[in-house]
């Protein structure tokens, strides 16, 4: 079967061309955001037709170009991107040498590729993929059977790869933000404090003095976008909107909102993963109830969207997760043809998710189509970026057990509260516009095992009999979506703590009891590893806890064990990480993910959680959303276990959930009282210290 | 009303007209073209934006262009222009100090700060630099490797 993307894309003329500049040009679809992909896909794509990486110019999310590979989530990028760049370039490379062999009347077997010259022996055959670029029929489907290479011939493949984006950045560009067409036009946009506020009154008079140089005030409904040569004046004048701006809005939101709790009490859509037990049951039962709240992205940069609209044609610039997606949405929102809307991707910082670039992307289609000619930039400011991008669900999670009476689970039942996760039917400011309905609530997907609250819900061990109850609400109080592993965090996080509860009931070493829960060999290799790079056995006195997850059951192992010092407060001490992702394509990439996946999980599990008031998301600054600090990041030691046998599987989110497992459970060896819900500030602490 | 205001920039004097209370960054990104200052929260709270104003650290998303008048101004840009780059760019791309990268060129002038003040800081010293910087994607400690690295070079005689 072929990869999806190359189902949808079966033309390698789309994927792979042969430009004049004797590059190797390669269209993908899926986006770069700092996780490495460009590079990953880079070096596949080297290796498959024997280039040097140097030789390929990679072009990624251009809907005129790249083909279409939906969105860059769940770390499936290197599985599905992977797979397909490394069939269509192998097919590529058949097909220049069966070419070159019916030329020079040799058999292609007697032919080989070096840095894209066709050899015969050591001879060059003074034929390259330049010279019979013009002959080599890329348009016929690529075919399931082309000969790829064998792993253990392979050169660029599994060898750490520096990163291709990376020196730009450092001289100062490579960004979204640094882009400066001609003739820009600089806008911020005010935004509805929610979708059911109405604007009664605007005095532009005021924003106009304000604005202290050239601005132009676009109003439509309870859209308001301020435009300006000046960044600056922008900048003023939407401060100075937001301060006369008088709108009726009413949505109040209460305190009780902000937290995992209120979640329970609500309305609910449910469906059922699995056998969970129900009924009173006659053996030993262990029950807890952990919790995580609503978590930002906080991307360090604001969201950027540029848009033009010229002769009838709209382009959009955006650092989307989707291209097509996005281009399609734009367009529906529009009332414009598919074909007339071309979205270019260009890079931002890190979204971790579904944050506000698709909004701001669209905030600047909807002035440009109001205001043709000129390139029209949206700079989010950071209170618009925490206030309104979608956040990620708080989620309660209620785990039980059944004992038998080595104190071993014979049942495992998780029920789950939460909003959804990945939910990309809504553009912010489509409520803005005349004639919006009040707040239409987008529609998560229906498919409930993609809807995300259940991603690592069922465990990751040997247990007889699972199943989860997933209770999806769908009002919440404010916007979610996707954020890094969606529901995972959570589940393992819930987990594992739970796992370390049944050791102690069993008066078992927690590792020596998740071994005998596991029979999976790769679960144990990393479970033992990282016990023995952190001196696990020999820990004396030191508080350190373990956590271990294979990321949606299916993908990559991960165990992490993390020490703490814990009084008021939690100090991560040191953290060890030890990985299994099959076949590694970048091992230093896949380090650097790995890495940053533990310490966003130390940030979400010490300091993070998104604060309501009455008017909505109260937490707009830094100062307000506090994240882990440069003097406050524990030395994160990663050891990758090699499986060059194994299919590559996605890591950019596999490595939190465990992090959040392990630094919980150390966080409850230091204290000696668990604290089962997030973030471990100090107000949860006394209250856990108070209650035991 | 619009201000001649001249100062300079990575050695070169410049002159620019702005409102007084247009932001440094703004100067430096649309009118000067330099875009190594990033905007990430308009406050002084993450250090994206930083830069040196006669050769203390400051916030450019947080500064008024009138405040720069006479100043000497660097960018991140002159550790890269430089012949040959500062030693802190070859170290951040050994260590691949990075993943999306764009709180990089804020912490960078920090660095080549606290190296200038300090050629022997310790890694809780180097921390204790950087925590006005936020780093979002967890690049940390390759970033604290790669001072460390660069600082080690800037002791060895050329």
């Amino acid at each position: 079967m072929l990869p999806p993307s190359l189902e949808k894309t079966p033309t390698p003329a789309r994927w792979v061309s042969f430009r004049p500049d004797r590059k190797v040009g390669l269209n993908v679809g899926k986006v770069e955001f700092g996780q490495g992909i460009a590079t990953a896909l880079t070096q596949i794509a080297a290796e498959e037709l024997d280039v040097m990486p140097e030789q390929i110019a990679i072009t990624f999310g251009d809907t005129e170009r790249a083909p279409d590979e939906g969105l860059t989530v769940g770390s499936m990028s290197i599985e599905i991107s992977g797979a397909s760049v490394r069939l269509v370039c192998a097919d590529v490379r058949r097909r220049f040498l069966d070419v070159a062999a019916e030329r020079l009347s040799c058999r292609r077997e007697d032919l080989a590729v070096d840095e894209g010259v066709i050899r015969r022996g050591r001879q060059s055959t003074g034929v390259d993929y330049w010279t019979l670029a013009d002959v080599v029929d890329l348009d016929a489907p690529v075919a399931e059977d082309a000969p790829r290479k064998d792993p253990t011939a392979y050169r660029v493949v599994g060898k750490s790869a520096p990163r291709i984006d990376l020196p730009g950045k450092l001289a100062g560009g490579g960004f979204i933000t640094d882009l400066r067409p001609e003739g820009l036009l600089h806008a911020r946009v005010l935004r509805q404090p929610s979708p059911q506020a109405r604007l009664q009154r605007l005095d532009e008079a005021a924003i106009r003095s304000a604005a202290h140089g050239e601005v132009e005030i676009l109003r439509e409904g309870d859209f308001v976008a301020a435009l300006a040569p000046s960044e600056s004046a922008a900048e003023r004048a939407v401060a100075a909107a937001e301060s006369v701006a008088v709108w009726d809005d009413p949505r109040r939101l209460t305190p009780e909102q902000q937290e995992a709790a209120w979640l329970r009490g609500q309305p609910a859509e449910d469906n059922v993963v699995g056998e969970p037990q129900t009924g009173p049951s006659g053996n030993r039962l262990h029950r807890a109830t952990y919790s995580k709240p609503y978590l930002s992205h906080a991307s360090m940069g604001p969201s950027v969207g540029l848009a033009q609209y010229v002769d009838g044609r709209l382009t959009v610039w955006s650092h989307t997760q989707g291209p097509y997606p996005l281009r399609d949405r734009i367009a529906r929102a529009a009332g414009l043809p598919p074909e007339q809307v071309t979205l270019r991707h260009a890079q931002g910082s890190g979204c971790y998710g579904h944050n506000g670039a698709d909004d701001a992307a669209f905030d600047a289609a909807l002035i440009a189509l109001r205001r043709p000619g000129p390139p029209i930039r949206v700079q989010w400011r950071r209170e618009d970026e925490f206030g309104f991008e979608p956040v990620g669900s708080a989620m309660v999670v209620e785990l039980a057990a059944e004992l038998d009476e080595a104190g071993r689970p014979t049942s495992w039942t998780g029920e789950i509260w939460s909003g959804p996760h990945g939910n990309r039917s809504r553009l912010l400011a489509e409520t803005a516009l005349p004639g919006a309905k009040d707040a239409p609530q987008a529609r998560p997907p229906s498919n409930r095992m993609f809807s995300g609250a259940v991603r690592n819900a069922p465990p990751s061990y040997d247990i007889p009999r699972w199943g989860v109850i997933d209770h999806l609400i769908r009002e919440t109080p404010i916007y979610c979506s996707s954020v890094r592993t969606l529901g995972a965090l959570q589940n393992v996080f819930a987990a594992e703590s739970f796992v370390d509860e049944l050791a102690a009931l069993a008066s078992e070493d927690p590792l020596a009891y998740r071994l005998s829960l596991t029979s999976d060999p790769r679960a144990r290799a990393v479970l033992e590893a990282a016990a023995e790079v952190a001196g696990w056995s020999r820990r004396g006195g030191r508080a350190l806890g373990i956590g271990y997850a294979r990321y949606k059951n299916s993908g990559a192992y991960v165990a992490v064990i993390a020490e703490v010092e814990a009084a008021e407060t939690v100090r991560l001490k040191h953290i060890w990480c030890a990985s299994d992702i099959g076949l590694v394509i970048n091992p230093d990439g896949a380090k650097n993910q790995i890495e940053g996946g533990i310490l966003m999980a130390a940030s979400w599990c010490l300091k993070e959680q998104v604060r309501l008031d009455e008017r909505g998301i109260a937490s707009r600054t830094f100062g307000d959303y506090p994240m882990l600090r440069f003097s406050e990041v524990p030395p994160v030691e990663v050891r990758l276990i090699e499986t060059p046998d194994a299919p590559s599987v996605g890591i950019g989110e596999a490595s939190s959930g465990p992090a959040a497992g392990a630094i919980g459970n150390a966080v409850a060896s230091a204290l000696g009282v668990r604290v089962r819900d997030l973030p471990f500030t100090r107000e949860r602490l006394a209250a856990a210290i108070l209650a035991a | 009303m619009p201000t001649s205001i001249a100062f300079s920039v990575n050695g070169r004097p410049v002159e620019v007209t702005a409102e007084p209370e247009d932001t440094l960054l703004d100067v430096l990104r649309n009118q000067l073209g330099l875009t190594g200052a990033r905007f990430g929260c308009g406050a002084g709270q993450c250090g994206a934006c930083a830069v040196l104003v006669d050769g203390e650290l400051k916030a450019a998303c947080h500064m008024e262009i009138a405040a720069v008048a006479g100043a000497k101004v660097t960018t991140v840009e002159a550790l890269s222009a430089s012949n040959p780059p500062h030693p802190l760019i070859q170290a951040f791309l050994e260590k691949q100090a990075g993943q999306c990268g764009f709180c990089l060129n804020g912490i960078l002038v920090s660095a080549s700060l606290l190296l200038e003040r300090n050629r022997h800081p310790s890694r809780a010293e180097i921390a204790r630099a950087l925590d006005w910087h936020l780093c979002r994607c967890g690049a940390h400690n390759r970033i604290l490797d790669a001072i460390e690295l660069a600082a080690t070079r800037m002791k060895e005689p050329a």
